[in-house]
Formats: structure tokens, sequence, C-alpha cells
């Protein structure tokens, strides 16, 4: 199986011509409150059940790389802000590192540990979103709540150390927009006292919730090697037990000193790679990211945090692909500059992108209500699908 | 394995196909020529020590005189990178399709085509994939110039009227 070809044709479910009902083409979007966005969804159904399933995107298409060519380096900072616009912070720090290391440019310590900091706390507010919305996408309204009551308390810290609550434009060349105010460590760690008894709240009212398992168990399954093979990455890979995490096994930024478990799905409601599994990973990794966050503040340096960002911002001719680890996948950021003051190509590689395009292949066979399930399992953003 | 021996074992086995190899850039590449490029990644996929089960990126980049495509291959197993590289002409922009090998490459190649207008042969469903299908044009090409009207809309902004890039 490993190294066959995976021809799409493998997915088309099969009806024996006695059972033949009419075939039925839906379409589901791009207006549609279970598609995260402007998401569309051309489904052909045979009854309830769908024979094959192919996303429509580009609604949200903001041309972000013909941008790119057009502007400085600097400038580039906060358009990649918008592309998954609920994890920013992560956006900022895949380009910056990129261009650092074209730059081979030295970060101040200080500013390293602020940007872990505001990367991981990013994480647990995008994941909180992901079991929040996928909560409403089930049926579950009252777990949306709890969730948007723990992530404003992000936000709240995010609009103190850099002004913004969503688009924050924080993590810039060579270190950081502001250092973090007096008594910003104090709070976070706070913060970090505060989640981890929240962590059981949310198992308690949606994780291990009957109705809930039942729904999402052994739906929607990816096999491993499907998942490598259409790019599938992030939560969503590590669901399907690929132990795979760009923090650790292609380290960046100060990533290599901390302690933490990369999680990976285990089946335990179900099968390997079902969509409980990419949930409980989410789950399970804001535990592990409140862990780096107390040990990147334990050591937080004194220091100036901006003392290492450059005046003028010059890249040597030549180019690089960056990629890090955001809340939903590998980012990617091909860098090409011919020594001038814009860049000459930034190529994105969207983990959300990729990972809706094994929706082809997951789709047959399964309930409309579970293609649901599924879309909001893979916790897509559109706005990084389209960029 | 090192970027050296990948390219020694291409070289090895496909003798006339390798047309550049740098290994003092930071990430090294390999430029090859599109008419076996299937055969190549196949071998780097399918070869044991090779391995390379995952497509990181795939790009598409205007170098001027030439169009190209750039892949960033990686092994899950062995940890290692390589980078591959295709140069095609403007004017006769094809390049055959990894699509079947890696299935990150339909939506990407796709991208590719809607984006820079470089037709990937034998892919399976070759249509744009962001852009609405009866868009005029190739976006990310440099001498792309922004048209004023899309189906009668009025699309250009008062200060970009007709400027090209290199004029801005």
């Amino acid at each position: 199986m490993k190294k066959s070809n995976i021809p799409e044709s493998q997915f088309e479910l099969q009806v024996p011509d006695s059972l033949k009902t009419e075939e039925m083409t839906l379409s589901m979007g791009p207006q549609h409150p279970s598609t995260h966005g402007v998401l569309q969804v051309i489904l052909k159904t045979d009854g309830e059940i769908i024979t094959s399933a192919k996303p429509q995107i580009g609604y949200l298409h903001r041309c972000f790389e013909k941008h790119a060519e057009n502007i400085t380096w600097h400038q580039v900072i906060p358009f990649t802000d918008r592309l998954d616009y609920i994890a920013s912070m992560n956006n900022n720090l895949g380009y910056v590192i990129g261009l650092e290391r074209m730059m081979n440019l030295e970060v101040n310590e200080r500013a390293e540990h602020l940007r872990v900091v505001v990367s991981e706390l990013n994480r647990i507010a995008s994941h909180l979103i992901a079991l929040g919305t996928y909560g409403l996408d089930i049926g579950a309204y009252t777990p949306f709540l709890y969730v948007f009551r723990d992530r404003e308390k992000i936000l709240d810290l995010f609009e103190e150390i850099c002004g913004a609550r969503l688009l924050y434009n924080y993590i810039w060349v060579g270190g950081v927009a502001y250092d973090a105010p007096d008594g910003w460590r104090e709070k976070v760690l706070e913060f970090c006292d505060y989640f981890d008894p929240k962590v059981k709240e949310y198992n308690d009212i949606l994780t291990f919730n009957k109705i809930f398992i039942e729904r999402t168990a052994n739906v929607g399954v990816i096999p491993a090697e499907v998942g490598i093979n259409y790019g599938v990455s992030g939560p969503s890979l590590r669901g399907s037990g690929v132990d795979f995490d760009l923090r650790r096994d292609d380290p960046y930024s100060i990533y290599d000193r901390f302690d933490f478990n990369v999680i990976t799905g285990k089946g335990e409601m179900g099968t390997v790679g079902d969509t409980w599994d990419r949930y409980w990973v989410r789950v399970a990794e804001m535990v592990e990211s409140v862990k780096i966050i107390r040990q990147a503040l334990e050591n937080l340096p004194e220091g100036d945090a901006k003392e290492t960002v450059p005046r003028n911002i010059k890249v040597p001719a030549g180019e690089y692909y960056m990629r890090t680890e955001t809340p939903r996948g590998e980012l990617g950021f091909y860098i090409i500059s011919d020594g001038s003051k814009m860049p000459n190509r930034v190529k994105v590689r969207s983990p959300a992108f990729c990972n809706l395009s094994v929706l082809p292949a997951v789709a047959p066979g399964v309930m409309i209500a579970d293609l649901v399930a599924i879309i909001g399992s893979l916790d897509i953003v559109l706005g990084e699908v389209d960029r | 394995m090192t970027a050296q021996e990948i390219h020694n074992k291409i070289q090895e086995k496909f003798p006339d196909t390798i047309i550049e190899f740098n290994d003092s850039v930071l990430q090294p590449f390999i430029k090859l020529t599109a008419n076996q490029f299937n055969e190549v990644c196949q071998f780097l996929r399918d070869t044991d020590g090779l391995d390379f089960d995952a497509l990181m990126n795939l790009s598409g980049v205007d170098y001027g005189e030439e169009l190209g495509t750039v892949y960033h291959l990686y092994s899950m197993q062995h940890r290692h990178k390589i980078v591959l590289k295709v140069n095609v002409t403007r004017e006769n922009a094809e390049i055959p399709t990894v699509a079947d090998l890696w299935r990150t490459a339909d939506w990407h190649e796709r991208e590719v085509f809607d984006l820079y207008g470089i037709n990937f042969t034998n892919h399976p469903d070759m249509r744009r994939i962001l852009l609405p299908d009866d868009w005029e044009g190739y976006p990310l090409r440099k001498d792309y110039v922004q048209p004023e009207v899309y189906n009668g809309i009025t699309i250009a902004h008062p200060d970009m009227k007709g400027d090209s890039d290199e004029e801005k």
C-alpha cells in the first residue's frame, strides 16, 4: 500500500445497480453555517450517502502573493496576519523567521521568549475556536460559550502587549514590536493557572459526551499514508497517528529548549484517524502549549526586546523555504529575494489548503451530516485556503 | 542523506536529466529537464533510502525570461529534504504532472496553472482553482497587466490604472 499510487477513483462509492436511486447534485455553501467561511462543496449524493464531494474555493482570494511582490519586506507582515486570521502570531513568526535565516540575523533572547509565549497563547486561542465551532457543527451550543469566555482572556493579554485583538503585526524581523509591559508576565502565569482546570471542564461538557462521541468516532477516517500523500499536516495529521511536529522535528526559534509532548491520535473512541482523534489532539495540545508558556516565562530574560530590530531590512539575493507549525499545520513561506527592497516572490504553502484537499478522498460513503463533522475536524480557515 | 548523495543517485539513474546542481546555497537544489521529470520523481519517492513521501511545497516562479516550478520534497522516514526545479519557456510552458505521485500536487499544480499559466500534462483536472473560470491572463506573471473591466464590472483602482509591475 505504501508505495502504490492513490487514484481518486478508489474512493468512489460503488452502489449495486439494484439499489440505485437517482443521483442528486447539491451545492453546500458558500454561505453555509458549517463550512467555516465561504467554502462551497459540490456534492453528488445517492439518497443521503455522498458519492463525491468537490470543494470549490477562491471566494476569499485576496491576491496576497501579488501584493507581496509590490510592497517592502516589512510591509508584508501585516498581510500575513490576514491569512489565518485566528492565529496571526503564528503567521508572523513563519515569515519573519524565514527572512531572519536569509539575513543570518541573531535575535535578542528576550524577544525569542516573548515570541514563543505569544505563539503558544495564539495556538490555544485558535484551538479553542476549533473546539467551540466544532461543537456548534455537531449541534452542541454550550461549549461554544465556554471556550469564547476563555479565549477572551487571551485576547485581552494580546491587547495589552500589542494593542490589537486579532491582527497583531507584533513579531518583527529581528525581534518584536513592543516589549511586554510591567506585570504582563504575571498576568500570563495567572492565566495558565486559570486555564489548566478549564480543560477538564471542556472534556466533561464535550469531549467525553456520549452524543458527541457517537457523532464523531469512526467518522471520516484518514489513514496515515493517505494523509501524508495529500499533504495533510498539523493536528489533522497527528490525529492519524503520525508522530510528527515541526516544533520538535524541524526546530525553529527556541523550541528545542522546551520539554513538551507531541500528541497523536490513538483511536481511543473508534478508529485511528477519525474525527474524534483529530479533535482530541487539539484538546491535549492546549495543555502542552501551557507547559511551553510556563517554561518560557520562567526563563524570561531581562533586556531590550527591540535591541536586534534592524533599521533597514536588506535581504541578500537568494531563496528559502521556511516552514513552521501553526495551529493548522505546516505553514510554509517560500521566499525569493533578488537583493532589492521588495520581495521577488512570496509563496505561501497553506496548511488549511492542503488539509482541505483531502476532503474528496474521505467524503465518499458518508452521510451529509457526517461531512459537516469532517469539515469541522479539519479546522480550516478560508482566509488561508484562498489567500 | 545529503544533497550531494541524492544528486549522485539521480545522476546514476538518469544521466541526461540534470542541468544544474547547486550545493552552496542555503537549501541545495537540483535543476532538471522537463521531459523525464515524472520518472525522476517516481524514482525519488520509491527508492529505498530516498523515500521522499511528502511534497512540502510546489511553487511557480517567474524568472523573467523563463517560467519555472519549484518542488520542495521531504522524507518523513529519513528526515531529509531536497529542492527540485524545472524551468520552461514562456511560449511552451508544459511540465509533466506529479499529481499521480503526491496528491498534494493536485491542487498546487492547479494553482500554478491558475496564476502562472504553466500547463501540467496528464493532470487529472487541469482548470483554474482560485480565480473565476473566465478570468483572462495569469496574474502572478511579472508582465501581467491588470484588466480594467471584468464582465462589465470596473475593477481597476484609479491609482493602479494600466501600470505594470516594472513601472511602479
